[in-house]
């Protein structure tokens, strides 16, 4: 009698999502032809990795591990390339858990001259090619909820709707803790706009987002801009989208913010965020800053890979979506 | 009083909350892709077994219970307590009957149980997950009734009513889950 080792079971036992996963990537990267995208393959390691305060770059040599293919995808559409999507690696410090690897791959795509709802549609036909191509072992449960239109709410009508309370998104900190207060949530030492409303969030309004099903939620408060535009006619919200399913986050889209000056303000902003923080502090990426003046209106998501396999597939955890998670090499 | 970070949250972490000490059952690593880390954590009340949830945003200091947990002996009952001897000390505590609660039932004399004490006192008594005992009372069985679930109660010698297949006999040693009463086996005969 022989003894297989634990590692041996374990990547045959994954085979099976091994193989759907394929199946998938192979339906994802058709659907990206058909309709005319340009598949690109941006830099792994670059100078000036994503300036977002909540997210950590892994150093490579004297380089850092992008967190998301964004500011080269956004050089690329500053020269005129009109759709293009990259499937590709990306890299987060210190995110491992139930739902995230510090490597995954990200499935990013931007779209000239489209309004935000053409992503929205994007992502309602991609999510039932991905269900179509894993085939039997699609999640019937999960495929029975994407069949349907997906739900398209607010950030504004959600937080009403689950904690009963309305953020307008022109809230001081100071008021939002109130609000925050009011809905019965304790924001324990949060001072930050954004550590406010993600402590709201996560306790009030992410554990219901399963009952709506796949949802597209829209508007997100201005303090929550990132790179997005602001809103044509409401001040207080900028073009933003999330994909929730199952209470999953699964995508991030933006309307893209292609203004330099406004870009420059909220890159300094975070940076200075991150140095109170004593986080390490980026440097701009100034050829990103000199590209967004040629940049057409242009709207562009990030979309997990690997949880839309779990969704998809039906798994519990990332890990099981990929041969090898961060601690099993 | 020691503090905690987000990341020293473990399973059966014990920390205050609200003026109350909490063991951690469950924790899980949240994050909003543009938020803040969180740990989402399952925890239970030392005192009143209450179990919740809570996010606790990474930054966010825990202060340390001062709890501890002693192997004591259970000697006898007095009046309306139960006396304790701590296994090493030698030391002897009168701890309610309210504060022992359905354990109490499940609580052979002379069993080492595990006594939780905050700020010094006890609050908790856990008994091991199970105990062998002597059945003392019980309607007589059936002989040869054993393909149904039927079951009928019978007396333990601490004094519980337990349910128990038609088979078991007054006398006969039976193997009894403490956390939920039922009975698992018999392991002796009479």
């Amino acid at each position: 009698m022989s003894v297989e080792s634990d590692d041996r079971q374990r990547l045959i036992a994954r085979r099976p999502a091994l193989e759907a996963r394929a199946r998938v990537l192979s339906a994802v990267r058709r659907w990206f032809e058909g309709e005319g995208f340009l598949e690109v393959d941006t830099p792994a390691r670059v100078r000036a990795p994503g300036q977002e305060v909540h997210l950590d770059a892994l150093p490579s040599g004297d380089r850092w591990l992008i967190t998301s293919p964004e500011y080269a995808m956004k050089r690329l559409c500053g020269a005129g390339y009109q759709k293009i999507v990259s499937i590709g690696k990306c890299w987060r410090a210190d995110e491992r858990g139930p739902h995230h690897e510090p490597e995954f791959t990200m499935l990013e795509w931007y779209r000239a001259h489209a309004p935000l709802e053409t992503i929205a549609a994007d992502c309602e036909t991609l999510v039932r090619a991905a269900i179509s191509a894993a085939g039997p072992a699609a999640s019937p449960a999960f495929a029975g909820t994407a069949t349907h239109p997906f739900t398209r709410t607010t950030v504004r009508d959600v937080i009403h709707r689950f904690a009963g309370i309305d953020v307008v998104g022109d809230e001081s900190p100071e008021t939002l803790a109130t609000k925050v207060r009011a809905a019965g949530v304790d924001p324990g030492t949060a001072r930050h706009w954004d550590d406010l409303f993600f402590q709201l969030w996560l306790d009030r309004v992410e554990p219901h987002l399963p009952t709506l099903g796949p949802v597209l939620i829209f508007d997100w408060p201005t303090p929550l801009g990132a790179l997005a535009r602001r809103h044509p006619t409401n001040p207080h919200v900028v073009e933003r989208f999330e994909l929730y399913a199952e209470g999953l986050e699964l995508a991030n889209a933006f309307g893209e913010l292609t203004d330099p000056v406004e870009q420059r303000a909220r890159f300094l902003s975070e940076s200075a965020t991150r140095r109170a923080l004593n986080k390490p502090v980026y440097s701009l990426d100034e050829a990103l800053l000199a590209a967004l003046p040629t940049m057409p209106p242009t709207s562009g998501i990030a979309l997990g890979f690997d949880r839309l396999l779990m969704l998809v597939l039906g798994l519990p955890q990332i890990r099981h979506t990929m041969a090898f998670a961060s601690d099993e090499i | 009083m020691a503090t905690y970070d987000t990341s020293d949250i473990r399973k059966g972490l014990k920390f205050m909350m609200d003026g109350a000490p909490y063991t951690v059952v469950e924790f899980q690593f949240v994050k909003p892709g543009k938020g803040a880390a969180f740990t989402r954590t399952k925890m239970k009340n030392l005192l009143t077994g209450a179990v919740l949830e809570r996010n606790f945003r990474s930054g966010e200091k825990l202060e340390e219970a001062n709890v501890e947990i002693k192997t004591m002996q259970y000697l006898y009952k007095d009046a309306d307590s139960c006396v304790f001897m701590d296994t090493t000390t030698y030391d002897q505590v009168s701890i309610p009957e309210t504060t022992i609660g359905e354990a109490k039932d499940f609580m052979p004399e002379n069993i080492n149980v595990e006594v939780l004490f905050f700020e010094n006192r006890a609050v908790g008594v856990t008994l091991p997950n199970f105990i062998e005992q002597k059945i003392v009372e019980t309607e007589p069985g059936f002989k040869g009734d054993t393909s149904t679930n039927t079951t009928k109660p019978a007396k333990i010698s601490t004094g519980a009513t337990v349910q128990v297949p038609l088979f078991i006999n007054a006398g006969d040693v039976v193997k009894i889950d403490t956390r939920t009463g039922d009975y698992l086996e018999r392991v002796g005969r009479a």
